[in-house]
């Protein structure tokens, strides 16, 4: 939440980059630029802490989204951009972490998690039922007459 | 001579509160009362020793006494006063002071507002508060010592860094520590429950009220961090989903699921384990955010390795705090005995269910948090975690929590109708129809899920209201009458509304930031940038000079066709000491939507960049905070929290029932 002041001093000691996205860097093409801003919000800029490089205004985020678009002008599907941009730099730059067995405890763990956790409440719940009285003892005459008397000075 | 009195209170504090963690804890274990009473002494003693040194190091800074490292690492003389005093926690070692200095400012609050406690359960309440400030004080001593000095001291300081010169950023820390380190009170609680082995819904009681101020600073706490984060980085983001981020977010959950399961004990008797064991797992996921942050584990795994002192400090007070009441857990919690039963569907049904998706949701958190720092420690593939991997996991869970918003405070405890809550929640259905209907309409088919997202938020927030009229009557009888229910209404009631209606302002604010409008171009002065309907014409570019930067101030006049809307002053500062450069962007609201306008670069023909955005319903992100964190003060100003008064009024608290 002091959000990623680590990130600051080091994009800031790189004082007089340019901020995020630059008019100079963009691709004549609207279709190709929008596509080139769509895949940059996913890849990381690796100097910094969770910002992605459409984002970022560190230098190295600036030669990222250069050479990606690059590219993108040269003829690459987005996929192909982006494994040219992971060949360079591996998973780390991928915002979203790519699907297999390192990363199956992250993708899987939340809905584990749930499971289990939906899992045992309902056994401890029908547990609970099971071993207790689940039918209370029914209202004995003072405590009726008091029940009648409560609901009388309700509606009244 | 006054950092050495704040030195020599610092290492005062220390040995008070090992005091304090030992003898009132034998007190009550013997029945010794005089011994329980040295609890409430200390914990006063440690507030003013406290108090002490933070008073000493806000001297220093304030007289920029260049003996001190601490001072010359972090400050200058021509920094502002305010920044100067503010910089005392704009540091590693400033900050955990202050984390004490919070901690025993809650010590001194249980000890000074606690009366009506149980003596026993009070000894041991802040026992176990002065073990961890004996932890957190050793800590400070040994490994971050703020009163070292230097000799000979040089001219002048290094100077705060720049980012850190700003309102929102200089009172983020206090916020965020005082819900981080209020939680320890709640922990307190139920580390003392458990050596009791008594939980009861008068323990609730004392309980709710310490977790929900917490709730309520750290909401605060994170608004204002990521509103910093949107006015300062100069292209509007507010949540990365970073590490250091999700550190505060985490307690923030596993807290909101605390408020709303210690309910179900105060008011049910049920629960009750469960409740004691989140009150531990957030005053622990506190701890573990303080390790994240303060560790330096988050720059890398390495780094940790290279410089293991203060890691592995807080790492072993982590291992001691978690491992040990987790243990104590263990071992006393199968004692605690569940009480009043109840249905699936049922208030209670719908609690669990909040509780089971919010801890589901931290859980993911934890894990997008620390499993990637965790595969690097092994020597795994270095992996990011960021939005796209939330938005697909977090975002999903966080859905039936909203739905279940509306329909939970419909229900009745023990055995709900959910049928004829979901009849009463009728309107809520239409307007989400109509918001999704006419949300598609304005943005033309826009983003699908954002689309949803508003549906949602609009769902949430009238059938919030909606319970809220249905308890008061209102349109059903004489407006009189339902005044007189209102005022009835225990406050806490009013609070949750309150809170509920925030949380779908906030999601409204959030889902919207979907449909933002972006124009980014080079201006020369006097040309226009076109955005969303309005005209930004730039006039000028002047160099300014401020205290300790120089600034580039631009002067852009709004328009809307010909009317001026405003004259706004964008600024790129440079900070000479520090050779850094900052943006100062402007933003215009109405409360309906932001224009967000920051300056970037000039060009070789003197034009700028300018970054002008238009984002709609962005604002309502932090009034919705707002709206939580107020209905959370509402709530704690509920007579029912002042447990002794209860008991006193209770001629006049049962008309009020009747009221009901």
């Amino acid at each position: 939440m002091r959000r990623a002041l680590a990130t600051l001093l080091v994009l800031l000691a790189l004082a007089g980059a340019a901020l995020a996205v630059t008019p100079s860097e963009r691709l004549a093409d609207p279709a190709l630029e929008a596509r080139a801003r769509e895949i940059s919000k996913g890849l990381r800029c690796l100097v910094c802490q969770n910002e992605s490089i459409d984002d970022s205004n560190a230098d190295l985020a600036h030669d990222v989204r250069v050479k990606l678009r690059e590219r993108l002008l040269a003829g690459d599907s987005d996929a192909q951009a982006v494994q040219f941009i992971v060949d360079r730099y591996g998973d780390f730059v991928l915002l979203q972490p790519p699907m297999r067995p390192a990363t199956y405890v992250l993708w899987f763990g939340p809905g584990a998690v749930l499971l289990l956790a939906a899992g045992g409440m309902a056994i401890a719940f029908r547990r609970r039922h099971a071993t207790d009285d689940a039918v209370p003892p029914p209202l004995s005459d003072a405590e009726r007459e008091r029940l009648d008397r409560l609901m009388r000075e309700t509606e009244g | 001579m006054i950092v050495e009195i704040g030195h020599f209170a610092l290492i005062l504090a220390l040995v008070v509160a090992i005091v304090q963690a030992a003898l009132p804890l034998a007190g009550a274990a013997r029945g010794n009362v005089a011994w329980m009473e040295v609890g409430r002494s200390t914990a006063l003693a440690q507030f003013l020793l406290m108090a002490i040194a933070m008073a000493a190091l806000m001297h220093a800074y304030v007289t920029s006494d260049f003996t001190v490292v601490n001072v010359i690492e972090n400050s200058h003389t021509d920094k502002p006063l305010l920044y100067k005093i503010t910089g005392v926690w704009g540091n590693h070692e400033g900050s955990m002071l202050l984390w004490v200095f919070i901690l025993s400012l809650c010590g001194a609050a249980v000890a000074l507002f606690s009366n009506n406690l149980p003596p026993a359960l009070r000894a041991r309440v802040l026992a176990v508060q002065g073990m961890i400030g004996t932890g957190f004080l050793l800590f400070i001593l040994l490994t971050s010592n703020p009163f070292l000095r230097e000799l000979p001291p040089p001219l002048n300081g290094r100077g705060l860094n720049p980012v850190l010169q700003d309102p929102g950023l200089a009172f983020h820390p206090p916020f965020l520590y005082l819900g981080y380190v209020g939680f320890s009170v709640s922990f307190c609680f139920a580390v003392a429950a458990l050596i009791e082995g008594r939980v009861d819904s008068a323990w609730a009681r004392w309980v709710r009220p310490w977790t929900l101020a917490s709730w309520c600073a750290l909401t605060i706490g994170i608004a204002m961090g990521s509103w910093w984060a949107y006015y300062t980085l100069g292209w509007g983001g507010w949540w990365f989903w970073d590490p250091v981020e999700n550190a505060s977010f985490l307690p923030w959950l596993v807290g909101t699921a605390l408020i709303h399961s210690a309910i179900v004990v105060e008011k049910r008797d049920t629960l009750k384990s469960w409740t004691v064991l989140l009150a531990i797992i957030t005053f622990s996921l506190s701890l573990v955010g303080t390790f994240l942050v303060r560790s330096g584990v988050l720059t890398s795994v390495h780094a940790f390795a290279v410089d293991p002192a203060r890691g592995s400090f807080i790492l072993l007070l982590l291992l001691v705090a978690i491992g040990g009441s987790l243990a104590l857990y263990a071992v006393r919690a199968p004692a605690l005995k569940g009480g009043g039963l109840f249905a699936p569907v049922s208030r209670e049904g719908a609690l669990v269910l909040n509780n089971l998706l919010l801890s589901t949701g931290a859980a993911t958190v934890f894990l997008g948090t620390l499993y990637p720092l965790f595969l690097d420690a092994v020597g795994g593939p270095k992996l990011s975690v960021g939005p796209p991997f939330y938005n697909k996991t977090f975002v999903p869970l966080m859905v039936p929590v909203l739905v279940a918003v509306a329909a939970g405070p419909l229900l009745a405890w023990k055995r709900g109708d959910l049928l004829g809550a979901l009849q009463r929640l009728w309107a809520a259905f239409a307007a989400a129809v109509v918001v999704v209907l006419g949300a598609l309409y304005v943005t033309s088919g826009g983003p699908v899920l954002a689309v949803l997202g508003l549906g949602l938020a609009a769902w949430t927030f009238v059938g919030v209201l909606a319970e809220w009229t249905e308890r008061l009557k209102l349109f059903r009888i004489p407006a009189r009458d339902s005044w007189r229910r209102a005022r009835n209404l225990p406050r806490s009631a009013h609070g949750m509304t309150l809170a509920h209606l925030g949380l779908a302002i906030s999601v409204a604010g959030i889902a919207a930031s979907a449909f933002e409008v972006e124009h980014i171009d080079i201006v020369a002065p006097g040309g226009d940038l076109p955005l969303a309907g309005y005209t930004l014409h730039l006039d000028k570019v002047e160099k300014l000079q401020g205290a300790n930067y120089v600034a580039d101030d631009a002067t852009i006049t709004v328009k809307r066709g010909d009317a001026v809307i405003a004259v706004v002053h964008p600024q790129r500062r440079f900070f000479p000491l520090q050779q850094q450069t900052t943006s100062e962007t402007a933003i215009r609201t109405n409360f309906l939507a932001d224009l967000y306008i920051a300056l970037g670069e000039p060009d070789q023909a003197g034009g700028w960049t300018i970054r002008a955005y238009w984002k709609p319903l962005v604002p309502w992100i932090w009034i919705g905070a707002v709206f939580m964190a107020f209905g959370g003060v509402v709530s704690l100003s509920d007579r029912r929290w002042r447990v002794g008064v209860a008991s006193r009024l209770r001629a006049p608290a049962a008309q009020a029932a009747a009221g009901d």
